[in-house]
């Protein structure tokens, strides 16, 4: 059996050469230029979100100690559409250009977060229970719904496409300083939990076992759904409905590496994230030529790979 | 020594534990008996800081468990509850060294390791140490789990019902160990224990609880008589010496 930290090497080798490929194929000595120069930004982009989607997976999987849930449980994805829906039907979508990228990135983080951090107020009051989290976030995820459908009925067909178009992870259009935020954003929260990395691994044992061990169980807690929701907010309000990719990286990462040490675990799971990710878009780009969003892509293939590990399970028993 | 004072705790106004003061000495095996519902595991559960108290106070070696720096108070006392359902894949050794983490903070150390080493044969672990935990019967978890609580070599063990769903055998294996751990390595022991005759031949202390309050507490031979009870769950007893040991039968 490979050890653990060969494997991060194979998916560190397939991660570069991925990104190499998706920089250079089609470059010629005329285009090269302008080619990189719309290219770097992206790919960029795209191994933020899925670094930053990976992670947070990783983490909300241990603090929940539940191998199913995910961050899109806590109902962002409903929530940011229905942000940008009420920003087109209240000021339209001539104001909403207006008010720029960097306005509505600001808006829509901010807004996320503090979503998040209601819910998670009411989750404590509620004594850590799981299942209180689950329905709030289907109660509330439904509610943004129903509001943004409603809204969408409401307006002007042509203000619809420009929603509509929110609503596809796209990473055709990345704003440069947006990008920066994000990046300097996600960097400190690594940071952060980097220097907690070992109670992690105890959290993972439950609640009980780690307070004996002497982890302060419950303000870990507190902080470390704190860091999910902002690199949620922050990957979602750059790209659009992105949590679905959660479900996907963290279970291929825990199948793949087969590890509880987080400071294997998470590495690992950002690498296949990115991975994916970058594969997705190149298939949407390259075979697909552009007319498929990578969200259906990635969607298609994970489900396969669903499918089989259900069907070898099976097998299995 | 643990000092319990005055502590209170309440369910939606219904009084779990109502003014418990009680003093538990080191070096002993302290079992808590009584009635399912007497509030024995939440006063182990208040003790251990799982969870909070509505009034009262609880010193450890003199100091209050608030004021205990938490990674400081987990090389103090060790708790294991009764269930121990883990959702991450351990071998027994990996779930062992776990007990090494209020020292180390998961970077072991080669005398981390070695504690480790000495937990697991303790435990006569040697030969699963490699094995993964869902793969074991409840009697070898067990044992892996205090084998954990061993190597985090705390003055104070608690456990939340340790015998809970084992064959005679692994119980007596598992109460042995925990005379063992009192008499040669000189801990303190807690447990929350149904089995009375158990109590009865492995403990030095037993504190009876019924309905949130502590209904009786002495050496053995002071609470296994056939009046004190009778009272507290309302059947007939018949307790006699069988060897050095009190046995009551109650069937």
């Amino acid at each position: 059996m490979m050890n653990v930290k060969s494997k991060l090497y194979i998916l560190l080798i397939a991660f570069i050469v991925l990104v190499m490929l998706f920089l250079i194929i089609g470059l010629n000595s005329y285009n090269w230029k302008y080619a990189l120069s719309r290219r770097i930004p992206k790919i960029m982009a795209i191994i933020l979100i899925g670094s930053s989607i990976s992670f947070s997976s990783t983490l909300f999987q241990t603090i929940t100690n539940n191998r199913i849930l995910t961050p899109s449980v806590l109902g962002l994805d409903s929530l940011y559409m229905f942000i940008q829906t009420f920003i087109v039907f209240v000021f339209g979508s001539m104001k909403m250009a207006y008010l720029g990228k960097n306005f509505n990135f600001l808006v829509s983080v901010i807004l996320m977060v503090l979503f998040s951090v209601i819910i998670f107020l009411m989750l404590f009051k509620k004594k850590n229970n799981i299942f209180f989290l689950l329905l709030f976030g289907m109660v509330f995820g439904t509610l943004f719904q129903s509001l943004t459908s409603f809204m969408q009925v409401l307006i002007d067909p042509n203000e619809f496409l420009v929603i509509q178009n929110r609503s596809f992870v796209s990473f055709n259009n990345i704003n440069m300083d947006l990008l920066w935020i994000a990046i300097i954003g996600v960097f400190l929260t690594a940071i952060y939990i980097f220097r907690h990395i070992g109670s992690l691994d105890v959290m993972s044992l439950g609640r009980d076992n780690a307070i004996s061990l002497g982890v302060n169980y419950d303000v870990q807690v507190k902080r470390v759904l704190i860091v999910v929701a902002v690199l949620v907010s922050i990957s979602t309000a750059l790209v659009g409905p992105i949590t679905f990719l959660g479900l996907l990286v963290i279970n291929i990462s825990r199948e793949f590496i087969k590890t509880y040490k987080h400071k294997y675990l998470i590495p690992g799971s950002m690498l296949i994230g990115s991975i994916i990710l970058v594969g997705g878009q190149l298939i949407a780009e390259r075979i697909m030529k552009f007319e498929t969003p990578i969200g259906v892509v990635i969607n298609f293939l994970g489900g396969i790979y669903f499918i089989y590990l259900i069907l070898r399970e099976g097998k299995a028993i | 020594m643990i000092e319990v004072k005055n502590v209170v705790k309440e369910y939606n106004g219904f009084k779990v534990l109502d003014n418990i003061s009680l003093k538990i000495n080191k070096g002993m095996v302290t079992s808590f008996i009584g009635p399912n519902g007497a509030g024995k595991s939440t006063l182990l559960s208040i003790i251990s800081r799982l969870i909070d108290r509505d009034g009262g106070e609880v010193y450890i070696d003199g100091k209050e468990i608030r004021d205990w720096d938490s990674g400081e108070l987990a090389r103090k006392i060790s708790i294991l509850k009764q269930f121990n359902h883990i959702n991450i894949r351990l071998t027994v050794r990996e779930l062992v060294s776990f007990g090494r983490f209020p020292y180390s903070q998961g970077r072991l150390t080669k005398e981390d390791w070695q504690k480790v080493d000495e937990a697991i044969r303790y435990m006569k672990l040697e030969d699963i140490q490699h094995k993964y935990l869902d793969n074991l019967s409840g009697g070898q978890k067990q044992r892996a789990f205090i084998a954990m609580v061993i190597a985090q070599d705390t003055e104070y063990i608690l456990l939340d019902e340790p015998l809970n769903n084992l064959d005679i055998k692994h119980s007596v294996d598992i109460m042995k160990t925990l005379r063992r751990l009192a008499n040669e390595l000189g801990k303190t022991i807690i447990i929350v224990i149904h089995d009375i005759n158990f109590a009865s031949c492995y403990s030095d202390y037993i504190v009876v609880l019924n309905n949130g309050r502590i209904a009786e507490e002495g050496r053995v031979d002071e609470i296994l008589r056939e009046e004190v009870l009778e009272n507290i769950y309302e059947l007939k007893f018949s307790i006699q010496n069988i060897g050095n040991n009190r046995i009551c039968v109650y069937y």
